[in-house]
C-alpha cells in the first residue's frame, strides 16, 4: 500500500508484549494516514491520538454522537465483530451517507487480528 | 484571518482542545498557543466520574498525544495558569512569569466547583470533582472508604454516587431541593431517577436540611442533616459549578454568570472570545442568554469561534444535547425543556426504557430519555430537522420514528 503521510505516532502501548496492529485511514481527497496503533485501543482513540483529520468523536466514546463514523474498507468489513444494537441506531445519526460499510470507529476494538486494517474517513462529521 | 495573527486559547478541557484541533485541520496550528492550568495534556473528563473512579488501573484517556500538538505546530502551556490580562497591550501573563502576546485571544476557562463559605479550604476527607487530579485523589479515598456521602444530587453527584455503589459503598445523596436534578431535567425524568437510584440501594435524601458540620483537626467527622448528627467517612462536594470568569472580569470584560458573548463567540472586546462552559451566549435578536456546562456545548462553540477566528460564516445554532450514564441508567436529553408546555411519554422497546416528549403548543422542542437510546437517537434527528408529529403518533410504539425522517 502507498503511504502518503505516515505520522509516526505511536501511543503509549498497553501491554508491551502485543504486537501493534498497523492501520490506514484513507482521506475523502486520497490522502493515507497510516501507523501503528497500541491493541486493545479503540479505533476512535487510535485515530484521534493519531491526529486522523475528519474524526471528531464528540462524546469521547461514550455512544451518543456519531462524529467518529468511518467507511470500514470493504475487504476487511467481513473480518470485524458486528456492530450491537446501540451503534445501529446511532448510525441513523451520521452526517454523511450511511452504507453497509458504516461503523463508528469508537465501538471497533483493536486486536492483533486487525492488523492491516484499511477505513476510510468520510467526507463530513457534522 | 491574517497569517501572522496570533491565537492564545486559556483552557484546555473539551472546548479548548476542540478549538486547536479545528484550528489545526484549518493549517493554522502554528499559530496557536495553548495554556493549560493543570500539567496533564488535555484529557476526556466523563470518564472522571465513572469507568476512571471504578478501575484502578485505568489511565487517563488523552484528547491528542503530545506529538500530535508538536505536529500540529500548537505550543502547550502545560501547568501553568493565566492569572492577569491586559486588554490594551493584548498581553497574558502567566502564573511562571511568563507573558504571551496575542492577536486573539479565546477564553475556555471552564467552570469551578461551588464550595461551602464556611467550611475548611480542604478538609482531608472531603472532595470535589472538576479535574484529574480530583478524581485520582477521589479513587483513592473512596477505595479506602466504607461508606460515602455526597452532597448534591446533580449529574456528578448521580454519577459518582451510582459508581460507588457498584463498588459495594453504603452511599447517602443529600439534596437540598424538593427533587434531583432540579436545573436540568423535568420532574417526570427526576422521579425515574429518583426511584432507580434508592432501587440500587442508595440512601437518597431530597428536601434534606444541611446543618452544622462537625471537623475534627483535617477531617469532617459529622454532618447534622434534618437535626440529626450524620458520621462521614468520605464526602463529595457535588452543588454545582460556577464559571470561572475572574481573569475576564478583572480585564473589564462584560460578564454575567458567565463571560458574555454574542452568537460568533465575541465577548465585549472583539479580539477576544468565550467558549464552552464558561460563556453565556446572549442572543440579539431573541434575547435568550444561555450557559450549557457540557461536552457538546464546548465541543459546539469551538467550531463557532474557529470559524469567527478564520473569518468565516457563523453557522446557525446546533441543537443542545447531553447525556448522564448513572450505574445502569442511561440518560439521555436533546433540546431545551420549554417554560410552558406539554409532556408526552413514549414507552421504551423495554420496561425499564421510555422517552418524555416536551412540546410548545404543537412543536415538539426537547426529548428526555431513560434507557431508550435507540428513540432517542431518532428523537433527536427530529429534532433537528425541525420535525412535529403529534404526540399520539410519536407516542405509540407501533409507529416506528424513521418514518417522519424520509
Amino acid at each position: 500500500m502507498r503511504v502518503l503521510s505516515r505520522t509516526g505516532v505511536r501511543a503509549p502501548a498497553l501491554d508491551e508484549n502485543r504486537p501493534m496492529p498497523d492501520i490506514t485511514f484513507i482521506l475523502p481527497d486520497g490522502g493515507e494516514h497510516g501507523f501503528e496503533a497500541p491493541a486493545g485501543v479503540s479505533l476512535m482513540q487510535a485515530a484521534t491520538g493519531a491526529g486522523v483529520p475528519g474524526i471528531l468523536a464528540d462524546c469521547g466514546g461514550a455512544l451518543n454522537c456519531a462524529t467518529c463514523h468511518v467507511y470500514v474498507d470493504e475487504t476487511w468489513q467481513p473480518r470485524l465483530p458486528p456492530p450491537q444494537a446501540d451503534e445501529i441506531a446511532l448510525l441513523e445519526l451520521t452526517a454523511a451517507e450511511r452504507r453497509p460499510t458504516s461503523r463508528l470507529a469508537c465501538q471497533v476494538r483493536l486486536t492483533e487480528a486487525l492488523q492491516g486494517l484499511v477505513v476510510h474517513v468520510p467526507e463530513c462529521q457534522q | 484571518m491574517n497569517p501572522a495573527e496570533q491565537i492564545v486559547i486559556v483552557g484546555g478541557g473539551h472546548a479548548g482542545v476542540q478549538l486547536c484541533a479545528a484550528l489545526a485541520a484549518a493549517g493554522q496550528g502554528a499559530r496557536v498557543q495553548l495554556v493549560c492550568e493543570e500539567p496533564e495534556l488535555p484529557y476526556q473528563r466523563p470518564p472522571l466520574s465513572k469507568s476512571f473512579l471504578k478501575n484502578p488501573d485505568e489511565a487517563l484517556q488523552l484528547h491528542r498525544p503530545e506529538a500530535w500538538f508538536a505536529e500540529a505546530g500548537v505550543t502547550v502551556h502545560r501547568g501553568d495558569a493565566a492569572v492577569a490580562l491586559d486588554l490594551a497591550r493584548h498581553e497574558l501573563r502567566l502564573r511562571s512569569g511568563r507573558t504571551l502576546g496575542f492577536d486573539r485571544l479565546v477564553l475556555a476557562t471552564g467552570c469551578r466547583g461551588r464550595r461551602l463559605p464556611d467550611w475548611p479550604e480542604a478538609p482531608a476527607n472531603v472532595a470535589v470533582l472538576r479535574s484529574a487530579h480530583d478524581a485520582q485523589g477521589l479513587r483513592e479515598r473512596l477505595a479506602a472508604a466504607p461508606s460515602l456521602t455526597v452532597l448534591g444530587g446533580g449529574f456528578i453527584g448521580l454519577e459518582v454516587a451510582a459508581t460507588a455503589r457498584a463498588l459495594g459503598k453504603a452511599v447517602t445523596v443529600l439534596e437540598t431541593a424538593p427533587r434531583l436534578l432540579m436545573r436540568a431535567v423535568s420532574a417526570e425524568l427526576a422521579a425515574h431517577v429518583l426511584q432507580v437510584h434508592r432501587d440500587s440501594g442508595i440512601d437518597l435524601r431530597l428536601g434534606a436540611r444541611v446543618g452544622a458540620a462537625r471537623f475534627d483537626g483535617d477531617r469532617l467527622r459529622e454532618l447534622e442533616v434534618d437535626g440529626i448528627c450524620l458520621p462521614v467517612d468520605l464526602l463529595l462536594l457535588a452543588i454545582g459549578a460556577v464559571p470561572d470568569q475572574a481573569l475576564a472580569q478583572a480585564a473589564g470584560l462584560a460578564c454575567d454568570d458567565g463571560i458574555v458573548v454574542d452568537a460568533a463567540m465575541r465577548t465585549s472586546d472583539p479580539a477576544v472570545l468565550a467558549i464552552g462552559d464558561c460563556a453565556r451566549v446572549v442572543d440579539a435578536a431573541s434575547g435568550q442568554r444561555l450557559r450549557l456546562e457540557s461536552v457538546q456545548n464546548a465541543a459546539e462553540h469551538a467550531r463557532v469561534a474557529a470559524t469567527t477566528l478564520l473569518g468565516a460564516p457563523t453557522p446557525a445554532p446546533a441543537l443542545p444535547w447531553f447525556w448522564s450514564d448513572q450505574g445502569s441508567l442511561r440518560l439521555q436529553m436533546a433540546g431545551l425543556l420549554p417554560a410552558e408546555g406539554t409532556r408526552h411519554r413514549r414507552p421504551g422497546p423495554t420496561p425499564a426504557g421510555f422517552s418524555i416528549l416536551h412540546y410548545a403548543g404543537d412543536r415538539l422542542v426537547s426529548v428526555e430519555s431513560a434507557n431508550a437510546p435507540m428513540d432517542h437517537l431518532m428523537l433527536r434527528k427530529l429534532l433537528e430537522a425541525g420535525r412535529s408529529p403529534t404526540p399520539a403518533s410519536a407516542c405509540d410504539p407501533q409507529v416506528p420514528l424513521k418514518q417522519w425522517l424520509a
